[in-house]
């Protein structure tokens, strides 16, 4: 038998173990060919197409200037107008949330792929994290102008945005491997994962600066992976916002952890899902 | 090695359960809490409710065969297939395979309606294991196989259900691959497409690569195939396509054994009853019997009858029809003014030898017996034995040429070709 046949062997269900990467890295134009199908369906049909990448944050940037900057009166940090302090909350808010509800719904929405067609299974969340990051760049540079009309001075920190763009992917990642293989056999996940989006949004400084809440908590609160996320992407494109520091530590652990324990849980739980889903 | 062709298929030992009523069944967190103490319960015991669709499955394939899975519905056929394309694990048992995989089980997984024939050949082919620039490079004959050239452009949820059925096909054709499984994608399209998608995995096996197809058109399988396996929860037999699926036609119904089928009195019959059908065979003339005949060759049919009442008239009908029963020729014992026979009351035996040319595919024949005095119709039992007729003569000289078999019935006939017709100027 020549050498290049690759031998392939399948046994029951194994308990734990990684994704082969080998094949990963074989499969890679179908991650990319099901990310770009889920930017290109997403404005099909659609009169104003990919601005609505535009019109999302911006809108939601606004809203939130009228009723918590203007009539709640929250303070945004020194030099910068809450405008622009919402829209760089948005922009990243709308990456996280978008990739962690796709990611979390790619299993049960590719029923079709998944019982008729044999792949590695991981490469579908793996796709559905990725398609945010198009409306992430378009309302990147949305936020760039607006900083530009504000007259808001460029930071170098900026160049520093990918590492946070990562380390939000990473636990949105995390996170959404569980959710996404959970959901195949539970339902629930459904329903949990938009409420805890919405609670999410109240637990990360999105729309406050994290200089509102008070000092006794801030260590609880810190807990929370985002929370360094978001200062993280603050600190790298506004002015005067403090050096996140630690808490960067902590989504870059909790991150990691989660993406870990998340493939390996995801590939245990794929062995069985074209018998569940 | 030894000069066999390698292996590309190994299946040892497989077998595959699934839990009813466990696991499956609990896809809300709160009923699997409330079935955790039963749930472990029965996960420690025998639990009545395990279903093994398939059990201590055991064959290999060589590389360049073209192997048919047969087997009635539920028999497991399709869940072999999504053992060996690794859709789905076996609970026990290991499979191997050698070389890369391609699974047909549907046409055109994945396509996103919103998205058009191009980009879903793209998506569609990388779905399917391939590289874009393997795909950039077939492209073009995928897009000409399809024959939907000016389309390509067009979102898919456009395409008449041919097109997107074409499509999707081309683009599986056009897989580099091994090992090509196809689950039964020939029952869509037209059937030139049929033709079309037989020729082409017709191909692929000649090309040295292998093909495992699960079908239910018999006809498809004995001509693809170079080795059926007949499945029901494990390998019933495996063989030569002809021999496995004329038994698998035997097994389908019950009431017929071998090359007789018994009529029961309550079987489901038409007429005014003075005499019923009670069984009905079939053998060749020197009295062999089967159901399998070759192609061209004449047979005997053979019908006992109950007859209660005296017929003074009697003249039969055997009609022969397709597997859906449409009536295709017709032999009656009073054609060429023979006469009609006196029946009296007992059992009674009619044989009849019947020479026609029948294509090669699955047939039934119907049964009847008139009173001729009276115009009426005594007993008719329409399904009354299946048949099959191969794409073989007996003795290896004639063979049906074509890839698809346009009619029943091969009439004899006589071509001349004439001089040149004069064309009007």
């Amino acid at each position: 038998m020549s050498a290049d046949v690759q031998r392939t062997v399948t046994e029951p269900a194994q308990r734990w173990e990684l994704p082969p990467l080998r094949q990963l890295w074989d499969y890679r134009d179908l991650v990319y060919l099901l990310a770009r199908r889920d930017v290109a369906v997403r404005y099909k049909q659609t009169v104003i197409g990919a601005l609505w990448a535009v019109v999302q944050p911006v809108s939601l940037a606004i809203v939130f200037s009228v009723f918590l900057g203007f009539i709640a009166k929250l303070p945004a940090p020194e030099g910068v107008p809450y405008a622009v302090f919402a829209l760089a909350g948005m922009t990243m808010w709308l990456l996280f949330s978008g990739s962690l509800m796709r990611t979390a719904d790619s299993t049960l929405s590719s029923v079709a792929l998944i019982s008729k067609v044999y792949f590695p299974r991981v490469i579908i969340p793996l796709s559905a994290v990725l398609a945010p990051v198009v409306d992430f760049a378009v309302a990147f540079v949305v936020l760039l102008i607006a900083l530009a009309i504000y007259g808001v001075e460029l930071q170098v920190n900026l160049l520093l945005t990918p590492v946070m763009l990562l380390l939000a992917l990473v636990v949105a990642l995390g996170a959404g491997l569980w959710l996404s293989a959970l959901a195949v056999r539970y339902r629930d996940v459904q329903q949990l994962v938009p409420f805890t989006i919405q609670v999410l949004l109240f637990a990360t400084p999105v729309l406050y600066p994290l200089s509102q809440v008070p000092d006794h908590v801030q260590w609880v609160y810190a807990l929370n992976p985002l929370v360094g996320v978001m200062e993280g992407f603050r600190w790298a494109t506004l002015p005067g916002a403090d050096a996140p520091g630690w808490m960067l530590v902590i989504p870059a652990v909790t991150g990691t952890l989660m993406l870990v324990s998340g493939l390996l849980y995801f590939q245990r739980a794929e062995q069985d899902f074209a018998d569940v889903i | 090695m030894s000069s066999e062709p390698a292996l590309a298929l190994r299946v040892e030992q497989v077998g595959k359960r699934y839990r009813l009523g466990t696991g499956v069944h609990h896809n809300l967190l709160a009923e699997r809490l409330g079935a955790g103490l039963r749930g472990w319960r029965r996960r420690h015991g025998e639990d009545a409710q395990d279903f093994w669709p398939l059990r201590d499955v055991d064959f290999e394939v060589r590389r360049g065969e073209a192997l048919g899975l047969i087997g009635r519905n539920g028999a497991g056929k399709s869940t072999l297939l999504k053992l060996i394309s690794r859709i789905t694990r076996p609970t026990t048992g290991r499979i191997e395979s050698w070389g890369r995989i391609a699974t047909l089980l549907e046409v055109g997984t994945g396509f996103h309606p919103e998205l058009t024939g191009r980009e879903n050949v793209y998506l569609n082919g990388a779905i399917l294991g391939m590289r874009r620039r393997e795909i950039d490079m077939r492209f073009d004959a995928i897009a000409d196989f399809a024959g939907i050239d000016q389309f390509l452009d067009t979102p898919v949820k456009r395409y008449s259900s041919g097109m997107f059925v074409r499509l999707g096909f081309a683009v599986a054709a056009h897989l580099e691959t091994d090992i090509l499984l196809v689950d039964e994608v020939l029952a869509v399209g037209d059937s030139e497409f049929q033709r079309k998608c037989l020729g082409k995995m017709q191909d692929v096996a000649q090309e040295g690569r292998t093909v495992v197809f699960v079908s239910h058109n018999m006809h498809a399988v004995q001509r693809l195939c170079t080795r059926v396996l007949l499945i029901d929860g494990g390998v019933i037999d495996d063989g030569a396509p002809d021999d496995v699926v004329a038994k698998y036609l035997d097994e389908v119904d019950p009431s017929q054994t071998g090359a007789m089928a018994r009529i029961a009195p309550d079987a489901e019959r038409q007429g005014s009853g003075e005499a019923r059908l009670t069984s009905v065979g079939m053998s060749t003339v020197s009295d062999e019997p089967t159901t399998s005949l070759y192609l061209g060759q004449p047979f005997v049919v053979t019908m006992t009858y109950d007859v209660r009442a005296q017929i003074a008239e009697a003249a039969w009908e055997v009609g022969l029809c397709t597997a859906d029963g449409e009536r295709i020729v017709t032999a009656q014992s009073i054609d060429y003014s023979a006469p009609t026979l006196p029946l009296a009351t007992g059992s009674h035996r009619v044989d009849v030898e019947i020479r026609t040319f029948l294509l090669p595919g699955d047939y039934r024949l119907e049964i009847q017996l008139h009173d001729a005095a009276k115009e009426a119709t005594i007993d008719c039992v329409q399904r009354a034995l299946r048949f099959h007729v191969l794409n073989a003569a007996e003795h290896g000289d004639d063979r049906y040429p074509w890839q698809s078999v346009r009619g029943y019935v091969r009439p004899e006939s006589t071509w001349t070709l004439g001089a040149e017709m004069e064309t009007k100027a």
